[in-house]
């Protein structure tokens, strides 16, 4: 598994230079437009690690947390990730900063933490793609997809437990 | 976003009035904007490095292929569009775009998709289609996570790309279960007017 990202990487600079194509240049145009989202990404993300910080250190995400610990337990489900699961489909940087949070708790390679990064992995701000994809085709009336949507996301919380493990 | 912004803010205050938090919640109002500036660089540097091999990627022309790949998967997902259309042709670059983690790329040909698909379906409710296309959108179906996996590096994990097994799994069969239930509900609806003419 190691072998694969070197093993990407050096495949698209040889099958570049064989189609010809100015890899240095193609190169440092997609690092420009990194660094743009980069920019563009940093206004929010301070204000909503503020917020979730805030919210981290006022218990609240543990209160709440706690709440819903018994019935996670039942199923045998980790209740850290639970705050994880509500934040995801409404805020893409409110979710990173608890995916961050559980990194520092709990440590960048523990079980939760490979969980809640299978999550980030495997989702999308639901809520915002919805949004922005119908109002660009100016439609008002969604059907189930909302529905779907939210039932995806359920189905990747709970399939990242599964997966991280059984195969990790 | 303004109110999600305030009212985390408010409760985050409230509630630690109430458990006695408050020494805690201004050590980390001090630490955290600081904190997300720490971090902003240290992901940078992973998610420029990235984008530019997936720039390399697209000037191959390997967004076009991976799109001609898709399309025989993409015909039984959207049988309403026909395949030579520009709503198909967007559709694909689309998914391929975020197949190879380009967000940024994947966005405004997604936008343009909505655009084309709008065309076929003048009206104000989603089309099948325009319903199949934002599932796909609103499901994250990268190759390679490498924002998590910058993420993870930068708190020191040892072999940031182990979960990519995981998350292959899990975003498949996630997307999945969503375009199932949609395919089930489409069909129960379609069904309606077929059962009023019987009558």
């Amino acid at each position: 598994m190691e072998i694969i990202i070197p093993l990407i990487i050096t495949a698209l600079c040889v099958y570049g230079l064989f189609k010809r194509v100015n890899i240095f240049e193609s190169f440092v145009d997609g690092v420009k437009e990194g660094m743009r989202t980069v920019v563009f990404i940093a206004p929010t993300m301070i204000a909503l690690l503020l917020a979730v910080g805030m919210l981290r250190a006022s218990g609240l995400l543990d209160w709440i947390a706690e709440l819903i610990r018994p019935a996670a337990e039942a199923v045998g489900f980790p209740a850290e990730l639970v705050p994880m699961g509500l934040l995801r489909p409404v805020s893409g940087s409110g979710a990173t900063a608890i995916l961050t949070g559980i990194y520092e708790d709990h440590g960048a390679d523990s079980f939760l933490a490979k969980c809640a990064s299978v999550v980030a992995g495997s989702t999308e701000t639901t809520f915002y793609a919805v949004s922005m994809y119908y109002s660009a085709a100016g439609i008002t009336k969604i059907r189930h997809t909302l529905f779907s949507a939210l039932l995806a996301d359920f189905i990747a919380i709970v399939l990242s437990v599964v997966t991280v493990g059984f195969l990790l | 976003m303004s109110y999600v912004f305030g009212i985390m803010i408010a409760l985050a205050f409230l509630f630690s009035l109430i458990s006695g938090s408050a020494g805690a919640m201004s050590q980390e109002i001090m630490d955290s904007a600081s904190g997300a500036v720490t971090l902003l660089i240290s992901i940078s540097g992973m998610l420029c490095m990235w984008s530019g091999f997936m720039r390399i990627a697209k000037d191959c022309g390997l967004i076009d292929k991976l799109s001609r790949l898709c399309a025989p998967l993409l015909r039984r997902l959207y049988p309403d569009v026909e395949v030579e259309s520009d709503a198909f042709r967007y559709i694909s670059m689309n998914i391929s775009a975020n197949l190879l983690g380009l967000g940024n790329a994947a966005t405004p040909l997604g936008l343009n998709a909505m655009k084309e698909l709008k065309k076929q379906n003048p009206s104000d409710t989603a089309s099948d289609s325009m319903l199949t296309f934002v599932l796909m959108n609103t499901a994250s179906i990268q190759l390679l996570p490498t924002t998590v996996a910058a993420l993870r590096k930068s708190y020191g994990s040892q072999h940031p790309f182990d979960i990519l097994l995981c998350v292959w799994i899990t975003s498949a069969l996630a997307l999945t279960a969503g375009l199932l239930s949609s395919k089930l509900l489409l069909h129960r609806r379609s069904k309606r007017p077929w059962k009023s003419l019987s009558r």
